[in-house]
């Protein structure tokens, strides 16, 4: 968008010369803490700390879980962006509302509102119970948890790509004899590709810092249940310098992810 | 037999249309914006379901509120082509013209070979390799055109396909589709009576929702009797009532002479050339002529001549117009908002009986 920008060389008219004050404000507010957990670094002890036995289980475990609960949100969330962008039924606009909650619950609320629908004592889980199926506590719990609170991510950001790619192109493909399935295959889902990446990755990027549901819901075992964040929130309380250095890691595996998919928009924009 | 029938009615967009389609004919519909055109092309391509009424595409009834009858767009065999090309950005060109055929269930090599056909056919093979986001908007609507034809569709609607290209690229397109329309059921939704003249053989006007006037296209420009027609004809209209044979006296009490059988007493319109008018400063007197005073609303020069366009008529009809010689117009010092008298001999003028008023 910026590269798009800077290419058509007009001057832009509404960012008065003030602005760049609070906006530089603001970008300072977010990369100092940044910095100052460099400074934290216990350097000569790096290595070793982030490769200990919890840390590395926890570090999997964590990668594990999130791709697994990407794979949930695009799963279900590509059908819902769908019926949310193009469906027209009463309703929707209460649907889409409901849908976005987990965004605005806290999560711990979210993980207490999973363990009573899916715990053994819980709306679902006591029928699962009966069939052989215990979700709380177990690493699926922790799928679930990073799922629910992922999801909108994902179901936003694909809405509004779908919304902002009309149906128009759809329309001409239904005319030239696709059938709705064939329409969603060989032009909706294509066009709408960038948005569906973007919104993966902030679903991703979301379980990958998944705490307070996961907690609630799945518990604190570690290779089962315990993820990144909750390893780092117990380290901290008996050696600082570990919860520091994995908290390093997780903010590497963060940025990765998210310059790297900004890099492939990037490249599709061009 | 009639290729396509549509008596259908949208509630929502406050449309009824009643319009029939021969088989190999082409048809252009005409009609100020906002007067259903392209309701019109939505309903029969399946992407507006009808409320009432049904629409027949040859032998099959494809939407029949009624029965509970809708065909989908996939299955109509109805190609569309809007005013934006839109060629699927994320498709090479030949991609784009073999779409159809693929999906009709063509292998890739035979679909291949339709989609070199069509471009050939359009002059467009050269673009074959080529992303849509590198064509120029006159070469995208010829490519457009070409995926269009090659899904062989038994009906093919036009949606202003020309009212997005430059003055230069048009005409291409024009004679384009002049080419490939020949003998084949077509629909094309314009404004331009050029489109009209050159492409099609029948013309239905639409207005308010509502098809007001059809008919080939060399006499409905000939005679219009609806207002739409009359003004993109060039054509002067007066709506009023037949008093005395061969007189017609408007709601503002303005009588126009002229020549044509009406029926006394029954509604009707005097159509006469702008370039019939004579404008006067004042009144001219002791002569068999018309003389309708005007307030002139706007001045155009065309050339060697001036359109004196007057202000809407009292009964909201589209101003008076004359054509006068420039010198003409200097002479007469004329400025908008100027009140002058148009005045035209009665053999100039034709009176017919008005179109039935609309439900």
């Amino acid at each position: 968008m910026t590269a798009a920008r800077r290419a058509d060389g007009l001057i832009q008219v509404a960012v008065p010369t003030w602005i760049y004050l609070p906006a530089a404000v603001g970008t300072l507010f977010v990369i100092a803490p940044l910095i100052a957990m460099l400074f934290a670094v216990d350097w000569a002890h790096f290595i070793p700390l982030i490769t200990s036995e919890s840390s590395r289980a926890a570090l999997i475990l964590s990668l594990k879980t999130a791709t697994a609960s990407t794979l949930v949100c695009a799963f279900i969330g590509i059908p819902m962006a769908l019926v949310l962008a193009r469906g027209n039924f009463p309703g929707l606009a209460v649907l889409r509302a409901l849908v976005l909650l987990p965004l605005v619950l806290p999560p711990v609320v979210g993980g207490i509102a999973l363990l009573y629908t899916f715990g053994r004592q819980g709306l679902l889980g006591h029928q699962l119970d009966l069939v052989g199926f215990r979700i709380a506590f177990s690493t699926a719990a922790v799928v679930l948890a990073q799922s629910f609170v992922s999801l909108p991510f994902l179901v936003l950001s694909l809405e509004g790509a779908l919304r902002s790619a009309g149906a128009g192109y759809e329309h001409i493909a239904a005319t030239l004899g696709a059938r709705p399935s064939t329409v969603l295959r060989t032009v909706t889902v294509p066009l709408v590709l960038p948005g569906l990446i973007s919104g993966a990755v902030l679903a991703f990027a979301r379980s990958l810092g998944e705490f307070g549901a996961t907690l609630t819901f799945a518990g604190s075992l570690q290779g089962v249940t315990r993820t990144l964040p909750l390893e780092i929130y117990l380290q901290r309380e008996t050696d600082a310098d570990a919860a520091v250095a994995l908290s390093l890691v997780l903010i590497v595996v963060a940025a990765v992810i998210v310059i790297a998919s900004a890099g492939r928009r990037l490249a599709g924009l061009r | 037999m009639s290729s396509v029938r549509v008596d259908a009615r949208l509630d929502q967009r406050g449309v009824e249309f009643d319009l029939a389609l021969e088989d190999g004919q082409v048809l252009a519909v005409l009609g100020p914006n906002g007067a259903g055109k392209s309701t019109l092309m939505l309903m029969l391509a399946g992407l507006l379901r009808p409320d009432h009424g049904r629409i027949e595409l040859g032998a099959t009834v494809v939407s029949d509120a009624a029965a509970g009858t809708f065909v989908p767009a996939h299955a109509r065999g109805v190609a569309m082509l809007t005013q934006q090309a839109q060629l699927f950005p994320h498709m090479s060109v030949a991609a784009n013209v073999a779409y159809g055929p693929r999906c009709a269930g063509q292998s890739r090599s035979a679909s291949r070979a339709t989609a070199q056909h069509w471009l050939g056919a359009v002059d467009a093979a050269h673009l074959a390799d080529r992303r849509p986001a590198q064509l120029s908007g006159g070469q995208a609507q010829r490519v457009a055109v070409a995926r269009a034809l090659a899904a062989g569709p038994q009906v093919l609607l036009l949606d202003e396909p020309m009212s997005a290209l430059d003055v230069t690229a048009a005409p291409t397109v024009r004679r384009l589709l002049r080419e490939v329309l020949g003998g084949r059921t077509a629909m094309i939704v314009t404004h331009d009576l050029l489109d009209a003249l050159a492409i099609a053989d029948a013309v239905a006007v639409v207005d308010g929702g509502r098809v007001v006037e059809t008919g080939p296209v060399r006499q409905v420009l000939a005679s219009p009797r609806s207002e739409f027609a009359a003004h993109i004809a060039g054509l002067n209209l007066v709506a009023g009532t037949i008093g005395k044979p061969g007189r017609l006296r408007t709601t503002w009490e303005v009588e126009v002479f002229g020549t044509g059988e009406v029926e006394p007493g029954t509604a009707a319109i005097a159509l006469f050339r702008p370039g019939a008018v004579a404008v006067h400063l004042d009144p001219p007197h002791g002569s068999p002529r018309n003389v309708i005073a005007v307030t002139i609303a706007e001045l155009d020069v065309r050339g060697p001549i001036v359109r004196v366009r007057g202000i809407d008529q009292p009964d909201g009809g589209v101003g008076l117009a004359a054509d006068i010689t420039t010198s003409a117009a200097a002479d007469l010092d004329l400025v908008p908002g100027k009140t002058v008298h148009f005045a035209v001999k009665a053999q100039e003028v034709e009176l017919h009986a008005a179109l039935p008023a609309i439900p």
